[in-house]
């Protein structure tokens, strides 16, 4: 708490560590339990509420969730249709209300990606963790976000541009 | 919610400032070169260019290796920017993320209090 009674400033609450070379990991603790947090992550339209932040710049457009083993999902981002950009992939583990686990089929170098839920008196611990095929790969995904290198220098240019460093 | 702001002016940025050396990127993202390759596709000196390709090699941005007299360039290993600064991206999105989720659970959270209390 800090002298105005506001929560603490969020800055440090999600956490990310790089375990090994081809293994990215997403911390968080929530006040809640964890089947909420469960629910919150498989049902679309609760799903489209927090996945795509206004801060990550791009919208979901849709969301269509098969929540069981072998079923399928499918994300699509962008400012319109015509241009959307897909992210899918299949569910390889669903155990509610602690474990999720899916593909990421969009490119060859998915990663496996694994959310788990543990709740301790109330309060769960929420863990993301994205298993990429290799260190390039990982290296690829952290770079570029999504895509690869012509992506990374649109944002490089327009980046460069408002620090009038263009360079023309 | 955290915004993302451009992250300070390092070295791979400056090395980057200029549109030949963007050039040269882009071209190397394609498949290796060599510096006399280089020189000839951008129209410029053999002395200009290993000028440019020293300015990126230091911000890690390329690597060469030297086979007999051919100096051969290819992208480096750090790519646009320190990894640290792209996790700190990546943490940011995340942060944002379960914020957002944070809001989502708290009115679920509300809802399932509400429904108790109307079932009493």
């Amino acid at each position: 708490m800090d002298e105005t009674g506001n929560k603490p400033a969020p800055k440090d609450r999600t956490a990310v560590e790089r375990r090994s070379e081809r293994e990215l990991v997403v911390t968080r603790s929530f006040d809640a339990p964890a089947r909420l947090l469960f629910e919150a992550w498989t049902k679309p339209e609760l799903f489209m509420r927090w996945w795509a932040p206004k801060s990550a710049g791009v919208p979901l457009l849709s969301c269509e969730m098969d929540v069981r083993p072998g079923g399928r999902y499918r994300l699509e981002f962008g400012r319109d249709p015509s241009s959307a950009m897909a992210f899918y992939g299949e569910y390889t583990e669903v155990s509610p209300p602690s474990r999720l686990a899916w593909t990421n089929d969009e490119t060859d170098n998915g990663a496996l990606t694994t959310v788990t839920f543990d709740e301790e008196g109330g309060r769960t611990l929420l863990t993301y963790r994205e298993l990429y095929p290799s260190k390039e790969a990982l290296d690829e995904s952290l770079a570029g976000m999504e895509g690869g290198m012509p992506e990374q220098f649109d944002q490089l240019d327009a980046l460069l541009a408002t620090m009038g460093g263009g360079g023309q | 919610m955290v915004q993302y702001s451009p992250p300070p002016l390092d070295a791979s940025f400056a090395a980057l400032s200029d549109s030949t050396r963007r050039g040269v990127l882009e071209r190397l993202g394609r498949g290796d070169a060599s510096i006399s390759q280089l020189a000839k596709t951008f129209h410029m000196t053999l002395t200009g260019m290993k000028k440019h390709v020293g300015i990126l090699e230091q911000a890690g941005l390329v690597r060469t290796r030297k086979v007999g007299r051919v100096r051969t360039c290819g992208l480096g290993l750090r790519r646009l920017k320190d990894e640290a600064a792209w996790i700190e991206r990546y943490r940011q999105l995340w942060d944002a993320r379960f914020d957002a989720l944070d809001g989502v659970v708290e009115e679920l959270k509300a809802k399932e209090e509400r429904d108790g209390r109307d079932r009493q």
